[in-house]
């Protein structure tokens, strides 16, 4: 097997399964560096998965094959507006932060089943007719070489998940709203000074963890499950976690971490077909994005600081 | 002083109290919400968590890992530490008290109390790496345990598929000497699967307080975590106590597991996603406020709950994922005691 097979049987396989994880690690990118910790990607991402697929077995009759698009849509509004529990609690009713992200996981783990039984009367969904597919992109996968590796058999969730890493870099470090984000992260007080609202800061920066989480989950669900069980998403959310925190809390990072995991996660699968990583055990493979994280937070990879006001709630006038 | 001493104590029984019954509330509106009956819903709860000998001791045998997957947690919150990595310390310990209760053969008592150590050894170390790392590189504990839980995942998995598996999933089975299980105990409970590990769990529990209340090393685990600058200036060693803390954490965790390995299940699943106890620990420990005692109680109810959940969706229908739900909902309740702190102290002013 040569080479640029290899690549060609790699690459898109990375694409495909980090493009989840880029968009969840970008919002988690949005809340930490707001300063709330959100442990509670994974139940974000995992109410974006659920609203997803009822979404689109919901219109997919009416709506075809456009439905699972709408339905990533539908998953960002409702996983936004269900991160405002955590944004309430950790923000405004001052909880622990990491506890009350632990909550939001449970509840969105408990919450969709329970849903998911009243609604179809079993513990799993139907599969969607309409998923988001693979594709050969037209013209580009025509290219010799990187038309194989770059352009084919990749879903376009890829492409636009590269494409809002590029966005939410701009935002956070181009534009007046990502300045004053980042400054409530790091010195609230200060912020608080010049005159931001330290408290719409912080519940933005939640809110928008939110609606990314939400379109994470729902592209996970829509093309790479197809329909949700209560063990669809089991750990993507944590592994966003860990894309943001080896990204170092930086959008490009956070991609680059992400597509790094994702390459990881796809040799773990198709490492069998390839013949030099035929003999690794598959479980060193899968652990790798995690102990890699753990290497690269004491500084064997690089040092990793988080924003210096994160998981303290602003109490004003406190000093 | 003395009263605002007094409500402060009162305050921290107070708040998980309200809180455990806004959970029960709010699931109650739940049941009414989703076209459930919640008399009959809360009848068929009850009656699964006590209504039956049976009920009782499945209660009971559901807390043991809890109480001690909650000790896990409430120790290392007391020393200002959040172990979110009881679920990977749990499993550690689970194949590490399978693997001695398989792989040896040795008198009974000695074999069980050989497999328990294993456990605790093994949790232990798996706690011992995050506490290492905070104490040396300055890394967040919370980060590294998550990232450790799913390490201990597929690393246990891949272990007993390597080394002791029997087929279907399951590794070997201990052997009698090391089981925790009792004919005794379950005839008095008229066919629960109760174990003596609720023995232990509750030893556990008298350790945990007596460590922290009761000897200088918790003084001084408790007083690192209260205020480092302050203990290190007053001439404590810092590192060594976030690293003893967070290893005698995890040998708690590893324990939890040797409830199941030893005494639910005799033997250990591949799994392919957490337990939850080591999560459960988390809401038990918040709950009980971090005591001893009160975890106990919490891990009772939780146990109950989590025991009595498929009874509630067999005879009133609802599904057993209320549960769930109303534990999210007591957790959040007990991390937002602000407002019920503020709320509280507000009547209570007004009373004077």
């Amino acid at each position: 097997m040569s080479i640029l097979e290899i690549l060609a049987l790699i690459i898109p396989a990375a694409l495909y399964t980090a493009a989840p994880i880029i968009f969840t690690a970008l919002g988690g990118v949005f809340s930490e560096r707001s300063g709330v910790v959100n442990i509670g990607l994974e139940g974000l991402m995992l109410f974006g998965a659920f609203t997803g697929v009822i979404t689109t077995l919901t219109i997919q009759d009416s709506v075809g094959a456009a439905s699972p698009w709408v339905a990533i849509l539908v998953a960002a509004l409702a996983s936004g507006i269900f991160s405002l529990l955590h944004a309430v609690a950790s923000i405004t009713l001052r909880a622990d932060q990491t506890v009350s992200g632990v909550a939001i996981n449970f509840l969105a783990a408990g919450l969709s089943l329970f849903l998911i039984k009243k609604i179809y009367g079993k513990g799993q969904t139907d599969f969607v007719d309409f998923r988001i597919n693979k594709v050969d992109v037209p013209g580009l996968s025509d290219l010799p070489v990187i038309g194989d590796i770059f352009f084919s058999r990749i879903p376009y969730t890829s492409y636009i998940a590269i494409l809002a890493a590029i966005v939410v870099w701009y935002v956070i470090y181009k534009t007046p709203f990502g300045l004053r984000l980042r400054s409530v992260g790091e010195h609230p007080m200060a912020a608080d000074t010049m005159g931001i609202n330290v408290t719409r800061m912080r519940y933005i920066g939640v809110i928008l963890s939110g609606v990314f989480a939400g379109i994470g989950g729902a592209i996970y669900a829509l093309s790479i499950s197809g329909n949700f069980t209560g063990g669809t998403i089991s750990g993507q959310g944590f592994l966003a976690l860990a894309s943001m925190i080896f990204g170092k809390w930086h959008p490009l990072g956070a991609m680059g971490a992400a597509l790094f995991f994702g390459f990881a996660q796809s040799l773990s699968i198709t490492g069998a077909q390839i013949p030099f990583l035929k003999d690794i055990p598959s479980v060193f493979l899968i652990i790798a994005p995690y102990v890699l994280t753990i290497l690269a937070l004491t500084g064997f990879v690089g040092r990793a600081d988080a924003p210096k006001a994160i998981g303290i709630p602003y109490v004003k006038g406190k000093r | 002083m003395q009263n605002l001493l007094k409500n402060e104590r009162l305050f921290n029984i107070l708040v998980p109290v309200i809180s455990a019954i806004l959970g029960m509330l709010a699931g109650a509106i739940i049941m009414v919400l989703g076209n459930y009956d919640p008399v009959a819903g809360f009848e068929a709860l009850f009656s699964g968590m006590f209504g039956t000998p049976k009920a009782i001791g499945e209660t009971i045998r559901a807390a043991s890992p809890l109480i001690l997957s909650g000790l896990a947690v409430g120790f290392a919150f007391k020393t200002g530490l959040f172990n979110i990595g009881v679920e990977g310390q749990l499993l550690v310990g689970w194949l590490a008290s399978v693997w001695v209760g398989y792989a040896f053969e040795l008198p009974a008592v000695l074999h069980v109390t050989l497999s328990i150590l294993a456990a605790a050894v093994a949790g232990g170390l798996w706690g011992m790496i995050p506490g290492y790392l905070k104490a040396k590189f300055k890394v967040h504990e919370v980060i590294v345990t998550i990232m450790l839980n799913y390490v201990a995942l597929y690393v246990t998995a891949d272990l007993i598929k390597r080394y002791l598996y029997a087929g279907n999933e399951k590794s070997y089975r201990i052997h009698e000497s090391a089981s925790l299980s009792s004919p005794f105990l379950s005839q008095i409970t008229e066919g629960s699967r109760l174990h003596w590990g609720i023995m232990i769990a509750l030893i556990a529990a008298v350790i945990m307080w007596f460590i922290l209340e009761k000897t200088a090393t918790g003084y001084e685990l408790k007083s690192v975590g209260y205020n480092q600058h302050a203990s290190m200036y007053a001439g404590m060693n810092v590192s060594k106590n976030v690293i003893l803390s967070m290893t005698i954490s995890g040998a708690f965790a590893g324990m939890a597991g040797a409830m199941e390995g030893l005494g639910t299940f005799q033997n250990m699943t591949v799994l392919s996603s957490f337990t939850g106890t080591g999560f459960d620990g988390i809401a038990v420990a918040l709950l009980g406020a971090n005591n001893a005692f009160g975890i106990i109680l919490s891990s009772l109810l939780f146990g109950g709950l989590n025991t009595a959940a498929p009874q509630m969706n067999f005879d009133a229908n609802v599904p057993s994922e209320l549960i769930k739900i109303i534990i999210a909902l007591i957790i959040f309740f007990v991390a937002s005691g602000y407002i019920i702190r503020v709320i509280a102290a507000r009547f209570s002013k007004e009373g004077k």
